[in-house]
C-alpha cells in the first residue's frame, strides 16, 4: 500500500509561500513568547514590568490582573475578596468579553504550546484516530471545581491546575522549573499525544470551558468563512482546528458565514491554511456578501 | 517518517503506533503518581509569611501568585515544590535556611492581592508566623550548662520574646544553668534563633502555633488569676478545714480536728487557723 500524505498547509504554502500559510501561528507564538518574557525579564534581568503570574500579577506597580476564575473560587471558598482583585478579575473579563474568552487560551496560555506541539507530532505521524470523549466533560470540570471551591473553602483548581503551575514554574523556577511542573506538563503532553487528539483543551480544562463557556458569547472579534462559496472541501481547516465543530456550521450551513461558537479560540489557523482563502478576522455583526 | 509518496508497510506502521501509544498510556499513571510520591522527607519546619491568614482560610484566599516572594528583600519567602510540606505554589520559609528579618514595613504584606496576607497587620511584632519551641534539651548548649546563648541574643526581641532564666545544676552542684526560655505572648516566630543555634541541627525551632501550642481544657481556671480578678479574694472561701499532714512531729493541728484524738485536752496551739 502507497501512502501519500501531505500535511495541512503544505498546499497552500506551495501555492502561495511559506509565510501565506503560516503568519496567523508566527504572530500568535511572538505574543506567547512576548507575555511570558514581559513576565520573565523581571526575574532575569530586574526589570520589573511584569510581577506575579497569569493567577495574579502586577503591571508597572499600578496595574492589577487577576484570572477570573481564580477569583471565582476563591468567592465561592468564602473568602472576602479585595479591591484590587475585584480590579484585576474585572478588567480582565472585560477584556476576553470583547476579544474572545478563548482568546486567552490561544494567544496568552503557556500550556497551548505543549499541547499544539503534540497535535503537530500527531499530525506528522498521522495519527487521526483515538479514546473519543465529549467535549461537554469541561464544562462539567468546570461547575465541579467551582463546586469544591464552594464545599472545601479552597480555590480548588490551583491544587492541580497546569495552566498557572506550568506559567509559576517558568517565572519562578527562571532556569529550573520544578519537578511537580515538569511531570504534569508532560503528563498533558502524554494525554494529548498518546490517549485522544486536542484532549486536554479541547475536553477537559476548566479554565478553557470558563473563558468559552462563560466569557466566549460576546467576542466582537471572530473568524468567518466569508469566502465559502470557494471551499472545495479540502478539510485543511478541520485537520488544524482544534475544536473542529465550530467551523461545520458557518462552512457548509445556510447560517452566518461567522464563527460564533464559543470554543472557537481565534487562533486563526484556519486562515493560515485554507488553500482557497476562505476565511479572515471580520467583526461579530459582519454580514454575508456585503 | 514517509514523504510524500514513498511506499510504507502499513501494518507494521500500525503495530509500531499501538506500542509507542500503549507505552504513553501507560507512562501516564506513573507520571501522575509520582508527584505526590516524590515528596522528600523534609527535615525543615514551612512557616507562612507574616500575617497570612489561619490555614484554612489561606487557602481560600491564596491565589499563589507569589507577589510576597518578589517583594521580600531578603529572598526569604519562597514558593511551594512538591514535598516543602505546604500545598505546591503557596509562599512559605525555612527559618533555617533564610529566617523572617522582621522588616518594620512588612512589604510582602501589601504586595498581596487577595488579603490571604492580612493587610491589618502593621507592626510587624503583632506577626505570629510560629513559635519557638527549645525541642532538645539534651543538646542545648545552656541546657548542657554552657553559655551559649546564641538564640537569646539574636532574638529580635530579647528579654521579651527570649528569656534566660536561671536554675541550679544538679550535675555540678555550684554552677547555674541559664535556659532560654520562650514567651509566646512576645514571639513573632521569625527564626533567627532556630537559624543561628550553633548545633548541627538546631535545637531550638520554629513550630506552626497550631503544633507549637498546648491549650487548656476550657473549664480551667488558674486559682491564683481568679483571685486577682476577685480583688485578692479567693473564690473557695476562707474557712478551709487544713487536713493533717501525717507523719511530720510537732503537729498541733491535729488536735484541732473534733472527735480526733479526744484523749488530749485539746486547744492548746492556734494551728488550725488556715
Amino acid at each position: 500500500m502507497t501512502v501519500s500524505r501531505t500535511f495541512p498547509g503544505q498546499k497552500k504554502a506551495a501555492q502561495q509561500g511559506w509565510w501565506a500559510a503560516n503568519r496567523w501561528l508566527v504572530c500568535r507564538r511572538l505574543v506567547q513568547l512576548a507575555l511570558l518574557g514581559l513576565f520573565l525579564v523581571g526575574p532575569l534581568c530586574g526589570w520589573w514590568i511584569v510581577k506575579g503570574t497569569l493567577a495574579s500579577s502586577l503591571t508597572l506597580d499600578v496595574l492589577p490582573l487577576t484570572d477570573p476564575l481564580i477569583a471565582l473560587q476563591s468567592l465561592l471558598a468564602g473568602h472576602p475578596v479585595l479591591a484590587s482583585v475585584w480590579w484585576g478579575a474585572l478588567i480582565v473579563t472585560v477584556f476576553y468579553l470583547l476579544v474572545g474568552g478563548r482568546v486567552f487560551c490561544s494567544w496568552v496560555c503557556p500550556v497551548n504550546m505543549v499541547t499544539d506541539c503534540a497535535a503537530w507530532a500527531r499530525t506528522r505521524l498521522g495519527w487521526r484516530d483515538g479514546a473519543s470523549l465529549p467535549r461537554s466533560v469541561r464544562y462539567g470540570l468546570l461547575g465541579g471545581v467551582l463546586l469544591t471551591s464552594l464545599l472545601t473553602g479552597t480555590i480548588a483548581w490551583e491544587f492541580v491546575n497546569p495552566v498557572t503551575m506550568l506559567h509559576r514554574g517558568l517565572v519562578y523556577g527562571a532556569w529550573g522549573v520544578g519537578t511537580a511542573t515538569v511531570l504534569l506538563t508532560l503528563a498533558v503532553f502524554v494525554l494529548d499525544f498518546a490517549v485522544t487528539p486536542r484532549l486536554w483543551c479541547g475536553a477537559l480544562c476548566p479554565v478553557g470551558a470558563f473563558y468559552g463557556g462563560v466569557l466566549g458569547h460576546t467576542a466582537l472579534l471572530r473568524v468567518a468563512a466569508t469566502e465559502r462559496e470557494r471551499c472545495d472541501r479540502c478539510m485543511e481547516c478541520f485537520a488544524v482546528c482544534p475544536e473542529r465543530q465550530v467551523l461545520h456550521g458557518p462552512l457548509w450551513g445556510e447560517q452566518s458565514p461567522v464563527i460564533t461558537g464559543v470554543s472557537c479560540t481565534n487562533c486563526g489557523r484556519c486562515i493560515d491554511v485554507c488553500p482557497e482563502n476562505v476565511f479572515r478576522f471580520v467583526p461579530r455583526w459582519h454580514k454575508a456578501n456585503q | 517518517m514517509a514523504q510524500g509518496g514513498e511506499p510504507v508497510n502499513s501494518g507494521r506502521r500500525a503495530a509500531l503506533k499501538g506500542a509507542v501509544r500503549a507505552a504513553c498510556g501507560a507512562a501516564l499513571l506513573p507520571l501522575l503518581l509520582s508527584i505526590p510520591a516524590r515528596s522528600r522527607s523534609n527535615a525543615e519546619v514551612a512557616l507562612r509569611p507574616p500575617g497570612a491568614l489561619p490555614e484554612a482560610d489561606f487557602l481560600a484566599a491564596c491565589v499563589r501568585c507569589g507577589l510576597c516572594v518578589r517583594d521580600c528583600p531578603y529572598g526569604t519567602l519562597k514558593l511551594a515544590e512538591v514535598g516543602d510540606g505546604v500545598p505546591l505554589g503557596t509562599p512559605f520559609f525555612n527559618a533555617r535556611i533564610v529566617p523572617c528579618e522582621m522588616c518594620e514595613d512588612i512589604p510582602c504584606v501589601p504586595a498581596c492581592p487577595t488579603g490571604a496576607l492580612d493587610h491589618a497587620l502593621t507592626d510587624i511584632n503583632a506577626a505570629r508566623m510560629g513559635l519557638a519551641v527549645l525541642l532538645d534539651h539534651e543538646t542545648c548548649l545552656n541546657w548542657l550548662g554552657l553559655r551559649c546563648d546564641v538564640c537569646y541574643r539574636v532574638c529580635p526581641r530579647i528579654d521579651e520574646a527570649i528569656t534566660l532564666e536561671t536554675q541550679h545544676n544538679v550535675r555540678t552542684g555550684k554552677h547555674a544553668q541559664f535556659i532560654p526560655t520562650v514567651h509566646s505572648e512576645h514571639c513573632t516566630g521569625c527564626g533567627k534563633c532556630e537559624k543561628s543555634c550553633v548545633l548541627e541541627k538546631a535545637a531550638i525551632k520554629v513550630l506552626p502555633l497550631s503544633e507549637a501550642k498546648g491549650e487548656l481544657g476550657k473549664h480551667y481556671r488558674l486559682g491564683w488569676e481568679e483571685k486577682d480578678k476577685a480583688g485578692g479574694h479567693s473564690l473557695v472561701g476562707d474557712d478551709l478545714i487544713t487536713l493533717p499532714a501525717r507523719g511530720v512531729d510537732d503537729t498541733p493541728a491535729l488536735s484541732t480536728i473534733p472527735g480526733l484524738n479526744g484523749s488530749e485536752t485539746g486547744g492548746t496551739g492556734g494551728g488550725a487557723a488556715p
